[in-house]
């Protein structure tokens, strides 16, 4: 949901920032789509509810070997697809930095023998939506289709994903766009803090890296790097697919083939070393600003960790997307110092983190940071009660439909995500189990190796001493 | 498709939860039929039912919002809405919360202009539950002066953070104010700094006792319920309070006639790349002679809501002196709303020329009109957002919502893809050439601070 600070008409102010970032695992990378779909999955993680039919997960692989997970449902009239090429951002070479992001920007700009406006007229003609993203750790799609104009929709998904022009022409526009986006942002204090905070915590890495690139960068991009990296990522050994919707297990192997038959059988990714974050460190970040931000990092879980439920039950009581968390309590409820307080479990595929974030009036956020630190030295020496673990264990079990299962495309991101993580086909009847599991001694030692560490830490704001003066 | 270029439209539009035209019910024969009756003390209540999943959205809005606020009073509205979240005599602060987090729910709220609204999405199981948590807050609240301090920091936090951080948005915010000159929309929903911080007990008191009334309040549940169940449930919690004293006729002032140009320019240190928006007042749905908002719906995609749109081809693809351009109606609004164009230069071209080609652009098509095929292709896109946009099923309960507490009825969300379908391309002109006049608009202008003196 957008969430831009603006005043704007007819906005409505929301009681607090949702929390779409906020799935356990890796961050949601979906602008969540439209269109419910019959869920009766969820009878799997609500033991307490009855069946009423069951949906089930199939994974389907196709002639030439391209698996994909499919939920078959015709109760909407809709086809939604979602892919991901393994690589993403950290693909691009040093000094091309933004290529994969451009690249993004391109793939209904011409493709085939049709130019960019004819193969967007064709697009409008068949009524799909099509979109690409660059991430981090891979290049993700998604189209939605109406069922009726499967065929031709599908159609030019292939066109997209195997024969894109990179045409000079949309190509300089693309890239004045991104530029233009990236010079609007060059003297704004939050997005110039961003860029500090990542170098400080990732260094060199290409995490540390801006994902559109910078004005430099992103000018040396030519169409025979583009085609490079495509023909480097856009390969079936790195592909992973999810479909929901109005079409059948057998129609789907055709489609498959048909779409990414025609891509090369190997990636050529560049090595992406593991990284930890560097904590025990301070950045300031002076702007004359009516607030100050501060942002907390500290050590995180890999998602094949062991004890990744026992961070995620920590990380939710702590700071979670439910009103009830300690930091929202302690921060908000009791003290009115922040209208947002949170922690996060930032999941990326070669780095982890717990992160915290919050803004405060200039005057008060000496008291604040001091209020934040309280809440997790208190969680890391005490952990939470059995009661709050008994009450997260029921949100997290409940929330899981509610929050990823409530559209096909939602369905269909899950999906990726469950075979990104290679959790296996069977993870939703497995996962309350998992959680059941976990016990409070066990959330405490998350506590305890997360949050004693010294974190890095960054202050956005006016100078401390000047606004003190105020 | 522009991955990174969507920043200016964001910050203008902000959180668009309720701005799109209604959207068609689902037609299935055993699925979708809306329901709608009055309980006895005047409550209404619209039932969407939707089986796919064992889910349920459960609203209540109240028509009120911040442009029913007293004078001087800015912000009570949404203050208020943060408020409903204390303590009432039968339950402690945080228990709502933890019985909606105890079953994987979520809730939040939000304010706008003409509601202000409260949900909760969980299992069917809970609908009984949350019915009563919510009836209970509707006239139980408690409300001492320790917390209305307490929360009063928070929403000037949140205007800190929203508006006063936001250049964009420090701007948008007098471009409203100047943009309408007599309709209570020239205040902001947040409120004003200075009155803000003045919001006191007896104030929210007085708000909590006109307002917060069953008679002034919709409830909408959509999702795996029965429209029987859900009836028989309101009675038994919300049927048990009693009806408020009537409220008058939501009669606000409106606009004179506009006879002027007017502009508002804010130059900022943090702004870069500069860029401008043009509004006009237009009628809105609850206001506009029949067919006419339709028209204006049909107008601004044409105009500018896409990349297919006229501003996007003609500015970003074809003259490429954007790097966005676009036009925007909201048309979901209780009074006369705004009808927006905007846009931002890339490149070396001046803000200066991109203003000049939407202008054009706005020119050429209240003098010609639109082309039979633009128009089928803007009809087609809506009606087929229709099935597209069948979302999650709490946006179907907030396109009820906000249609009914903007004086629209549940018949009026049923019957728009059929209004949008009657539209004329002779009418799509008309409204052009009748609102949106230069000599009369409100223009707002971000400028970065090497550019003060152009």
């Amino acid at each position: 949901m957008r969430n831009q600070l603006s005043g704007a008409s007819a906005s409505p102010l929301v009681r607090d920032f949702p929390s779409s970032t906020r799935r356990e695992g890796r961050a949601a990378r979906v602008a969540t789509p439209l269109v419910t779909l019959f869920l009766s999955l969820l009878f799997l993680v609500l033991p307490a509810l009855s069946a009423r039919a069951a949906m089930s997960i199939q994974e389907v692989t196709s002639s030439k070997g391209i698996t994909a997970w499919l939920v078959e449902d015709y109760s909407v009239p809709l086809v939604a697809i979602r892919f991901v090429f393994d690589g993403g951002t950290t693909q691009d070479p040093a000094g091309k930095e933004g290529l994969a992001n451009l690249m993004s920007g391109l793939f209904d700009e011409g493709a085939g023998n049709l130019d960019s406006e004819a193969f967007q007229i064709k697009l409008d003609d068949v009524g799909a939506e099509m979109s690409f993203e660059a991430s981090r750790d891979g290049t993700y799609g998604s189209m939605r289709m109406l069922a009726e104009q499967r065929d031709s929709a599908f159609d030019l998904l292939r066109l997209a994903v195997t024969e894109p022009r990179f045409d000079q022409a949309p190509i300089d526009r693309i890239r004045a766009q991104v530029l233009s986006g990236i010079i609007a942002n060059e003297l704004d204090p939050d997005t110039v803090a961003q860029r500090k905070w990542l170098e400080a915590l990732y260094g060199t890495h290409p995490y540390a890296r801006p994902d559109q690139g910078t004005r430099q960068s992103i000018a040396t991009i030519t169409a025979g790097d583009l085609i490079a990296f495509h023909k480097a990522n856009f390969a079936r050994d790195g592909l992973h697919v999810a479909v929901v919707g109005a079409i059948d297990a057998e129609t789907l192997k055709k489609k498959l083939d048909m779409v990414f038959g025609g891509l090369p059988e190997h990636q050529a990714l560049a090595p992406v070393a593991d990284v930890d974050p560097k904590l025990n460190q301070q950045i300031e970040v002076n702007y004359d600003q009516p607030q100050t931000s501060l942002q907390l990092a500290y050590p995180g879980v890999k998602r094949s960790a062991p004890d990744f439920f026992a961070a995620v039950l920590m990380n939710e009581i702590l700071g979670g997307s439910a009103f009830t968390s300690r930091l929202f309590n302690e921060v908000r409820e009791k003290r009115g110092l922040a209208y947002s307080a949170s922690s996060d479990l930032v999941d990326y595929q070669h780095a982890n983190a717990l992160a915290i974030a919050t803004a405060t009036r200039a005057d008060r956020a000496a008291e604040t940071l001091a209020v934040v630190r309280e809440v997790v030295r208190r969680m890391a020496q005490e952990g939470p009660t059995e009661a709050e673990l008994a009450a997260t264990k029921k949100y997290l079990i409940g929330a899981y439909a509610i929050n990823n299962l409530n559209s096909s495309g939602a369905i269909a991101a899950t999906l990726l995500e469950l075979q990104l993580d290679k959790l296996g086909i069977d993870y939703m009847q497995r996962r309350a189990a998992l959680i059941n599991a976990v016990t409070l001694d066990q959330v405490k030692a998350a506590a305890k190796k997360l949050l004693s560490a010294e974190p890095a830490i960054m202050i956005v704001g006016p100078k401390v001493g000047e606004a003190e003066k105020e | 498709m522009t991955p990174q270029a969507e920043w200016l439209r964001g910050t203008l539009l902000a959180l668009a939860l309720v701005m799109t035209g209604p959207v068609l019910a689902d037609n299935k024969p055993d699925d979708g039929k809306v329901t709608n009756f009055l309980l006895d003390n005047g409550m209404e209540v619209v039932v969407i039912p939707d089986h796919r999943a064992p889910i349920v959205t459960h609203m209540v809005w109240y028509k009120i919002g911040s442009a029913d606020e007293p004078p001087g009073k800015s912000g009570i509205a949404h203050f208020f809405e943060h408020l409903m979240f204390k303590a009432t005599t039968n339950h402690a602060a945080g228990a709502f919360d933890r019985a909606v987090s105890a079953i994987g729910g979520s809730n939040n709220a939000f304010t706008s202009y003409d509601y202000t609204a409260f949900y909760e999405t969980v299992v069917p199981q809970a609908l009984e539950q949350m019915m009563d948590f919510e009836a209970d807050r509707m006239r139980n609240l408690i409300l001492n002066d320790n917390v209305i301090a307490t929360e009063r920091d928070v929403i000037l936090e949140e205007r800190r953070s929203r508006i006063d951080s936001n250049p964009q948005a420090v701007l948008g915010e007098e471009v409203d104010a100047t943009l309408w000159q007599n309709q209570p929309y020239r205040i902001p929903v947040i409120g004003w700094m200075q009155e803000m911080e003045k919001l006191n007990r007896a104030d929210a008191k007085a708000f909590y006792d006109k307002y917060y009334t069953p008679n002034n309040a919709v409830l909408v549940v959509a999702g795996d319920v029965d429209p029987e169940v859900v009836k028989a449930l309101a009675e038994k919690t919300y049927g048990k309070i009693a009806r408020g004293p009537d409220l008058p006729p939501r009669v606000r002032p409106v606009e004179p006639e506009q006879n002027t140009r007017r502009t508002v320019t804010l130059t900022d240190a943090r702004v870069s790349v500069p860029n401008f928006s043009t509004q006009w007042v237009v009628p809105s749905y609850h206001t506009a002679k029949p067919g006419e908002a339709e028209a204006l719906d049909l107008l601004a995609e044409i105009l500018g809501g896409g990349s297919r749109s006229r501003l996007y081809q003609q500015l970003v693809v074809k003259q490429g002196i954007a790097a966005e351009a676009g036009a925007f109606f909201q048309g979901t609004m209780l009074d006369a709303t705004n009808f927006t164009v905007y846009g931002a230069p890339r490149g070396d071209a001046k803000l200066a020329d991109v203003q000049a080609a939407v202008e054009a652009e706005v020119a050429r098509i209240a003098k010609d009109g639109v082309t039979s095929g633009e128009l089928e292709k803007a009809k087609d896109r809506f009606v087929r957002s229709m099935i597209f946009a069948r979302d999650k099923q709490d946006s179907m309960a907030n396109i009820y919502g906000a249609t009914l507490a903007t004086g629209g009825s549940v018949r009026d969300v049923e019957e728009w893809p059929g209004r949008i379908r009657k539209v004329t391309a002779d009418e799509v002109r008309d409204v052009a050439a009748r609102y949106l006049n230069l000599n009369h608009s409100t223009s707002g202008y971000l400028l970065p601070q090497t550019q003060a003196g152009n």
